[in-house]
């Protein structure tokens, strides 16, 4: 294992014909860091983590181990290693082989290739299928074999592309914390691709928000969480009600904005003044209803468990979300309100 | 009929019967008035020599040399043939399995020789490496050699007219097969260390392996049942005395349907005899999913 402090991207650029895929990424990643790059299908996340594995040349900026640049190395002469999203495993090797592959190809005297293959075999809880072909194994087993071998080489940088995106909701729930747990017992650094928040937010120690090849944000889980840089990054963490309004005043640390039909105060992200064009970003979950608050009318309500999802528009015709604890009805009148410190207001961007 | 009953068509299906099969059946029918019965018709014609009992025609063919020797003068052309085919297809179709400019263009020029048909190969041939040709004027232009190489009417020129007719054959195949087989498993084995050689002949060969028998098996008995250009640029009464030439004489020109009917078979039984051996080899090869969308 080739130990190192910090892997740098500095600048890291990729361009397809005229379309930069992936513009100018720059980060630090620690070693024992688990970074997720978040972000919506063809922000560039999956180009990023092809141009950390070596599969795609850089069209511009460097990778840096330490002291040691790396962009310039094919994929072989790397040392990191990678779980694709089809998991990409030999269909014509066992799983034993499947996993030996890198061990193989590093010449290790072969009483070590067996011994480490059937101990990630054994990490991965594999042991009864070792002599089976990938086709015989389930979704969730190949998804292990995947990891098993990318992690049996011990690598500097383990690099994941939506390795769960092929699997069903509970099994996905399952990985996820096998991959963090391997995370954590292994010491591992990682990087890990998703467009899934959630799977992000729960996983990763840092998580970098990408969009149209660009870094939105970077920071912890609670940062992105609670303190989103922009309303596109609030859009991705969860605030579904983006409601474009204008500022009309602003009261110490709040502003009052306000748009067809309604009037809310919310907290600025960046200073503000009135007649200011905004979005104002809030959470399902933080529109209660409530009594004086905004008029809006029911039309869909889905149940969710603990509560029920409601759809409702505004007298205008503004579609909010909104969480409940009693189950309206369709067609129902009722109001709703959020607390000022919840209601994210963004400049709203010249796009 | 009970209302409750299923329809007629549900109850077939469900025995695995497909109505609408029943619209191959004048193809059936073509097939086996076309090809099954003059076939039929041939077997028991090679039973039915003038002279020599039900096996007569078999003996006449196996125990003159003249004849029996057609046999290896065509694998000795067909099999080297149907392997530099496949060999030489392998490392281009690896080359061109992804995407680069000027693809279509190329694809067209390796596989333009289809179109030609055996004659007009067999007359650029004689053009071009005749004793009189381009290549020979060329090399003694250049004072590599004094006398003219000889490439026509020997064993090379129908060689060369297989590799020049069979090679897109097996290229256009290769490449299928090659595209099939998904990317993402190099890179895989890329991201585990491994270079371009070892990338290429353990994880891409074994996964091509069987599209390679396959491949083999086409490109031979097109080759084996060489005619024309064992004709127009071979040496058709000798070295390039193939087994088609040897059926074709019994055939038409001592009108010994018989042995002609005899030798067709033989030929039938050498190329079953090798499709057989390969099909054999293949088999021990994985020949399941290659992951990719071919």
């Amino acid at each position: 294992m080739t130990a190192f402090r910090q892997l740098r991207l500095d600048g890291v650029t990729r361009r397809f014909g005229d379309r930069a895929a992936l513009s100018g990424l720059s980060l630090t990643i620690d070693r024992g860091e688990f970074i997720a790059l978040l972000g919506p299908s063809g922000c560039g996340k999956s180009t990023a983590l092809n141009c950390l594995a070596g599969l795609l040349p850089l069209s511009a900026g460097g990778i840096w181990q330490d002291d040691q640049r790396l962009d310039t190395l094919p994929p072989e002469r790397r040392g990191f290693g990678m779980v694709f999203q089809s998991y990409a495993l030999f269909p014509h090797l066992s799983v034993r082989r499947n996993v030996a592959f890198g061990l193989q190809m590093r010449r290790l005297p072969r009483a070590d290739v067996r011994r480490r293959t059937d101990e990630a075999i054994r990490l991965v809880r594999l042991e009864e299928h070792a002599t089976k072909l990938p086709a015989q194994l389930s979704g969730g087993q190949q998804q292990r074999v995947a990891i098993a071998r990318a992690v049996v080489l011990e690598p500097s940088l383990v690099l994941m592309d939506e390795p769960l995106s092929n699997l069903d909701a509970k099994l996905r729930l399952e990985m996820r914390t096998e991959i963090r747990r391997l995370h954590q017992s292994l010491g591992l650094t990682t990087v890990y691709v998703t467009h899934d928040q959630e799977e992000a937010l729960s996983m990763a120690d840092r998580l970098v928000v990408l969009r149209e090849g660009r870094v939105q944000q970077v920071g912890t889980p609670e940062e992105l969480h609670t303190r989103p840089a922009n309303r596109h990054v609030a859009d991705f963490m969860g605030y579904r009600n983006l409601l474009p309004l204008r500022v009309t005043g602003t009261h110490g640390g709040l502003v009052a904005v306000e748009g067809p039909g309604l009037t809310l105060r919310g907290t600025p992200a960046v200073p503000l003044s009135a007649g200011d064009r905004v979005v104002a970003a809030i959470r399902p979950e933080d529109l209660r209803p409530g009594d004086d608050g905004v008029p809006v009318t029911v039309e869909v309500v889905e149940y969710q468990g603990r509560e029920v999802a409601v759809e409702a528009r505004t007298d205008q015709g503004v579609p909010v979300h909104v969480r409940a604890v009693d189950r309206p009805a369709p067609g129902d009148k009722i109001t709703v309100r959020a607390d000022p410190a919840r209601v994210l207001v963004f400049p709203e961007e010249a796009s | 009929m009970t209302p409750d009953r299923p329809a007629w068509r549900h109850r077939l299906a469900e025995r695995g019967i497909d109505r609408q099969l029943l619209l191959l059946l004048p193809a059936l029918l073509a097939v086996l008035l076309l090809f099954i019965y003059p076939f039929g018709y041939g077997l028991g014609l090679s039973f039915q020599p003038d002279h020599g009992g039900v096996l007569g025609a078999y003996r006449d063919f196996f125990t003159d040399a003249y004849q029996r020797d057609t046999i290896g003068t065509t694998l000795r052309l067909s099999l080297p043939a149907a392997l530099l085919n496949v060999m030489a297809s392998v490392p281009i179709a690896y080359r061109m399995r992804g995407r680069f400019r000027g693809k279509r263009t190329l694809t067209i020029v390796l596989v333009v020789p289809i179109t030609l048909g055996t004659v007009l190969t067999a007359e650029g041939l004689l053009n071009f490496l005749g004793p009189t040709g381009w290549f020979n004027r060329t090399l003694m232009a250049a004072g590599l050699t004094d006398t003219p190489l000889r490439l026509t009417n020997n064993y090379w020129g129908v060689f060369l007219s297989l590799v020049i007719t069979g090679f897109p054959f097996a290229f256009l195949l290769i490449l299928s097969y090659l595209s099939g087989i998904d990317p993402t498993l190099e890179r895989a084995a890329a991201t585990l260390g491994a270079g371009w050689w070892p990338r290429f002949h353990r994880i891409t060969l074994p996964l091509l392996a069987p599209g390679l028998a396959t491949t083999f098996c086409l490109t031979f008995v097109l080759a084996f049942s060489v005619f024309p250009s064992a004709v127009l640029v071979g040496d058709p009464a000798g070295a390039t005395r193939v087994i088609s030439i040897a059926a074709y004489h019994a055939a038409y020109e001592t009108y010994d349907y018989p042995l002609a009917s005899a030798i067709a078979v033989v030929m039938g039984a050498v190329e079953l005899a090798v499709v057989a051996a390969v099909l054999g080899l293949r088999s021990l090869f994985y020949t399941g999913s290659t992951g990719g969308k071919g």
